[in-house]
């Protein structure tokens, strides 16, 4: 076989054994029995109805709903700042400060969970929501610092002196011209962000207290076997919404290019 | 001198420990096309932001229009700029680019709409109002950025290098339009750039500046003819030098002996430096001639040799080695049609004048 078969058939091996787990999601979630193995035992939807009808699911989703879109909205503004900053002005310290931010992206996760557990403890904060979006804002900061700072750097910077310049403020050319420019990042921030709170295990299980969230909730339930399927079902639903999710940023993306004539280089799809 | 519309009172202009403006003192009229000229890092873009209000002087006055302008910041003062990219809006249209100035007018949509069609139209862009800003060319991304400053009827405009991003003929093109521009809305426009060809043609003074300082000010005419130093004389289209020695100083004058020419009776006027110490007598290319067989000089002529032959189409130019020169000298002559041209190592005479010396000393 020539290399670039071999190739081929290495990239079709790898999209199997990325994509072949989660095609079993649906599979499960509408097979009728409480075993997840072959052969099928039949078609229903009671995993779905039953999903529907779990009070501490729905609690756990809007718990981690609420955890993911606050962290993202947060670790955003951070990173607006912060890559403003990066972006455009020089201070003493600045490679150091700005390289201490971008650190949790490579801290080990149960580090930054045990330690933060720790002090919260001992200033007696009591655990919940709050604290887990604390170490989800931490965590995601970085993140969305990489992204935004992209989207800053691009900019520029005759763009906001043409804006002063012809009379605005410096508040309504960042409302006017900066915001808009840098646009399709925050989408981008806000998005990758939302994704790493919603689906972050370690920090919320150490630092969520009684209230649960969504992947604390599903690894719990792993303890009874009768609870898998519906744990699949809400699996497949998961799987479609972050399509739909990841669809629509990349519209959004494409659109912002399109609108600022730049040219399209990469992003998600 | 025409109403002073800008004024410069020892302005200083420090980052950190590197000195950029080191004390600038001129006037700019009303109306005039006033050009910087200077090579990068001279400091032309310094003080054209300072004039704009996006750098503060370290210390000196800068008054528009009579007005102290310390503590007056970018989005109040009377200037707009050209940008050297242009600084188009990309997510804006052409008409939301040219009007994004009059957002804070008192006037009514429909005044400011008009306001928008006229100034589109004085830059020969009518028409081109719906489209995406970031779908132009670069000449009509210039063309928009002159309208969208010049719909603010600033008292002055500044433009920062606006042609440079063009290619040649586009350039000339607009050299020639700002002028037609400049006459038309009559206002004060300072133009930086590094081009002394597009200062030249451009501007009614030129400033010419080396490391922070101005080292002349004049109407292109003199600042070609009569450069104050070798430096200026330099970077504005080519000088010949010849070592030369001062034979003799009156008021009216200097008699001089310049290597391969002679002696020559100059007048006061074509002295118009400092002295330095360093005595030599410059000269333009086109101010030497060739003679060709029983042609006479008209005043003087020198013998040499031709060493070199650029031929350009229009023009030739020789490098000719006059005799008793070292250093050959670069003439330039007209091709006109049924004269030849020279071939290298030619014996020649060149035709000169006294009159066209510049005496550096």
């Amino acid at each position: 076989m020539t290399a670039a078969r071999w190739f081929k058939m290495y990239a079709l091996g790898y999209l199997v054994f990325l994509y072949a787990p989660i095609l079993l999601l649906p599979i499960f979630a509408f097979n009728d029995g409480t075993i997840i193995a072959f052969p099928l035992q039949g078609f229903t939807t009671k995993w779905f109805s039953q999903m529907f009808g779990n009070a501490t699911l729905a609690l756990a989703v809007k718990n981690s709903l609420i955890i993911a879109v606050s962290s993202a909205v947060l670790a955003t503004c951070l990173g607006v700042f912060a890559a403003r900053a990066a972006t455009r002005y020089t201070f003493p310290g600045k490679g150091g400060i700005i390289g201490l931010i971008m650190l949790p992206l490579v801290l080990p996760e149960i580090i930054v969970a045990v330690s933060l557990l720790g002090v919260l403890l001992g200033l007696g904060v009591s655990l919940g929501i709050w604290t887990v979006i604390l170490g989800h804002v931490l965590i995601c900061t970085p993140y969305a610092i990489a992204i935004l700072n992209s989207a800053f750097q691009s900019l520029d910077r005759s763009l906001e002196e043409a804006a002063y310049d012809l009379g605005e403020s410096r508040l309504s050319t960042f409302r006017l011209i900066i915001l808009p420019l840098v646009a399709p990042g925050i989408v981008s921030s806000l998005l990758i962000s939302f994704t790493i709170s919603l689906d972050e295990f370690i920090i919320a299980f150490f630092l969520a207290g009684t209230e649960p969230t969504l992947p604390v909730y599903i690894f719990s339930q792993f303890r009874f076997p009768q609870a898998v399927p519906a744990i699949m079902a809400l699996g497949t639903i998961l799987v479609l919404l972050s399509i739909m999710l990841l669809a629509i940023a990349e519209y959004f993306r494409r659109r912002g290019i399109a609108k600022s004539g730049g040219k399209d280089t990469g992003g998600f799809l | 001198m025409k109403r002073p519309i800008i004024e410069l009172e020892n302005v200083q202009k420090y980052y950190g420990d590197y000195h950029a403006l080191r004390g600038i003192t001129t006037t700019i009229g009303e109306g005039e096309f006033f050009s910087l000229l200077g090579p990068s890092g001279c400091g032309k873009t310094t003080l054209l932001r300072t004039i704009a209000g996006f750098e503060d002087p370290s210390s000196g006055v800068l008054k528009i229009d009579g007005k102290d302008m310390d503590g007056v910041p970018a989005n109040v003062r009377p200037t707009n700029m050209v940008f050297q990219s242009y600084a188009i809006f990309p997510h804006l249209t052409v008409e939301e680019n040219v009007g994004f100035g009059l957002r804070r007018d008192p006037r009514s949509a429909a005044d400011k709409a008009r306001a928008v069609q006229e100034h589109l139209e004085m830059v020969g862009l009518k028409g081109y109002g719906k489209r995406a800003a970031h779908a132009l060319s670069g000449g009509q991304r210039q063309r928009v950025a002159l309208a969208r400053a010049l719909i603010l009827k600033p008292k002055v405009l500044l433009l920062d290098e606006p042609l440079s991003a063009l290619d040649k003929k586009m350039r000339e093109q607009m050299q020639v339009e700002l002028i037609r521009l400049q006459r038309q809305v009559g206002i004060t426009f300072i133009l930086v750039t590094h081009d002394q060809e597009e200062a030249l043609v451009m501007s009614d003074r030129i400033a010419v500046m080396f490391e922070g300082q101005i080292a002349q000010l004049d109407d292109p005419e003199t600042l070609y003819r009569l450069p104050k130093s070798r430096q200026v004389a330099d970077f504005i289209g080519t000088m010949n030098f010849l070592p030369a020695q001062v034979l003799s100083e009156t008021p009216d004058g200097f008699e001089v002996e310049v290597a391969g020419l002679g002696r020559a009776a100059l007048t006061a006027r074509q002295a118009p430096g400092r002295p330095t110490g360093d005595v030599a007598v410059g000269f333009r290319p086109e101010t030497l001639t060739i003679l060709y067989e029983g042609q006479q000089a008209a005043d003087r002529e020198s013998p040499g040799i031709v060493e070199e032959v650029v031929y350009y189409g229009d023009m030739t130019y020789y490098d000719v080695k006059l005799d008793g020169v070292a250093a050959p000298v670069r003439l330039s002559m007209r091709n006109v049609f049924g004269r030849p041209v020279l071939d290298r190592g030619t014996r020649t005479r060149v035709a000169w004048a006294p009159g066209a010396l510049v005496l550096f000393r």
